[in-house]
């Protein structure tokens, strides 16, 4: 079962390196994002660094749920979805190693990205490693809850939006508390308690949403 | 336990015919104990002694609130029994109960949008109740959404399923964290968790106007549920002579 999941890991991780456009997109369109603000709110640096961890996360936000719509697109639309499926292996481990795949190279990238992000919104450097901190334990949930809406609406011929319009209020808890830790960080108030909060979220949702995931992935199969 | 009449259940011919017999006893219900308490409640119960009468919108805001959210919990209930005993009419109630919660979650924000002027003076308040039910209105729309663009009717189905079971394992969560939230950004000016101990002649219509809207959204629902019953059954011989019935009655 462990071997599944590795050979799907390193097929996931080969696909992934013949595009390296598909993987450079997400971490533009997050720079871009961030880079947007101070040109709508204005260059004051003390507001900036207000905002930024709002700023930060709900850009990460944006740019995983657009990373996501082609998640399982190419696997439905050559048939490896019906595979899988089919196949004796368990899907729920499948799905996970195709999920993980997703997040090494799409959340892990913007979580190393950010700080270079963070420091132009002018956030002091002892507060970078709890931002850090705090978008690594939040991407996750993020790749996971949008591969389930990615599962349900893999079929559909424009499922852009509605994938929008489905994940984005569940992605409301991490919002809170992935900005909410940074907030209290800047405040100088202790983190320990927010950080703890996102890990059991993390955690949860690397038990429960795989579950859902395949049984999306089999109704659009099935289709 | 006999458990014949939830196998029955299964049988959109014998839904059909029950809930026909149980749809004039919820309609006839809904509509007395609405008139009655919107009576009650409109001209009988005391002015609040700080509101005045502008509290009197309670009796169709927190009925609708009530509604919205139980609304959301069938929809995951009705979901898990589709899925788990694919059985045909859960899932026709989880599409056809969507729309009604989304129009409660819209009338509850609406009624609390005109009481907040008066009391608060503002239409509207990043409170954390107000939040988390603008985010129950935007589940309900993700799920009418995902029903619509999926054209096969037994997958949209499914699929709705699935996303409300996800959704009512996220209430919760949504719930506490906006809760969290707001104690984070703005400490509380003011709390309408807390409501004062309420007389009899206020609370009494209130408990009437909230048995009344889940009666017509049981008696609504039901109509739905039965035209949807007939639309996906068009091809059997009952439904079709069903059909046949109706059109000679109205004409």
């Amino acid at each position: 079962m462990s071997n599944v999941f590795t050979l799907m890991l390193l097929r996931e991780t080969r696909l992934m390196f013949r595009r390296p456009a598909e993987l450079v997109n997400p971490l533009v369109f997050f720079a871009i994002v961030i880079a947007l603000f101070p040109l709508a709110v204005g260059p004051e640096s003390q507001l900036l660094q207000t905002l930024s961890p709002g700023l930060l996360w709900v850009a990460a936000l944006l740019a995983v749920l657009l990373s996501l719509d082609g998640l399982f697109r190419s696997d439905f639309e050559d048939g490896s979805l019906e595979q899988w499926v089919v196949s004796p292996h368990p899907l729920v481990v499948l799905v996970l190693a195709k999920v993980l795949a997703h997040w090494l190279y799409c959340g892990l990238a913007l979580v190393m990205l950010s700080p270079l992000l963070a420091l132009m919104l002018g956030m002091p450097l002892d507060r970078i490693p709890t931002l850090l901190l705090s978008l690594l334990l939040g991407t996750p949930v993020l790749s996971l809850l949008g591969a389930v809406g990615a599962a349900l609406t893999v079929g559909l011929k424009r499922g852009g939006i509605l994938l929008a319009l489905l994940i984005l209020p569940l992605y409301i808890p991490v919002l809170i508390l992935g900005s909410g830790v940074i907030q209290a960080a800047l405040q100088g108030l202790p983190t320990t308690g927010y950080l703890l909060w996102m890990a059991s979220l993390t955690m949860l949702t690397v038990t429960l949403a795989p579950f859902a995931i395949a049984a999306g992935l089999r109704i659009s199969v099935g289709e | 336990m006999n458990w014949t009449w939830f196998h029955k259940l299964g049988s959109p011919k014998w839904f059909y015919e029950i809930s026909g017999r149980w749809l004039p006893w919820l309609s006839v219900s809904a509509v007395l104990l609405i008139v009655v308490g919107a009576v009650m409640g409109l001209a009988y119960a005391p002015p609040d002694y700080q509101q005045g009468n502008s509290f009197r919108i309670i009796y169709i805001h927190v009925p609708a609130a009530f509604l919205a959210q139980s609304t959301y919990i069938s929809l995951a209930i009705a979901g898990v029994v589709g899925l788990v005993w694919k059985m045909k009419i859960a899932d026709v109630a989880v599409q056809q109960a969507a729309p009604i919660g989304a129009w409660m979650t819209v009338i509850a924000l609406v009624t609390g949008a005109v009481w907040g002027k008066p009391t608060w003076g503002a239409w509207w308040v990043w409170d954390a109740r107000l939040t988390a039910m603008l985010i129950l209105l935007f589940l309900y729309f993700g799920i009418i959404a995902l029903g619509h663009a999926i054209s096969n009717r037994e997958s949209s189905a499914k699929a709705c399923a699935i996303l409300a079971i996800v959704g009512v394992v996220n209430i919760p969560i949504i719930k506490y964290s906006v809760d969290w939230w707001n104690t984070l950004h703005q400490p509380a000016t003011f709390t309408i968790t807390e409501k004062p101990a309420m007389p009899m002649e206020m609370w009494l219509p209130l408990l009437i106007m909230t048995i009344g809207f889940y009666c017509f959204f049981a008696a609504v629902l039901l109509m739905r549920m039965r035209l949807e019953v007939l639309r996906r059954e068009s091809r059997t011989r009952w439904a079709q002579a069903e059909v046949a019935r109706q059109i000679g009655r109205s004409a």
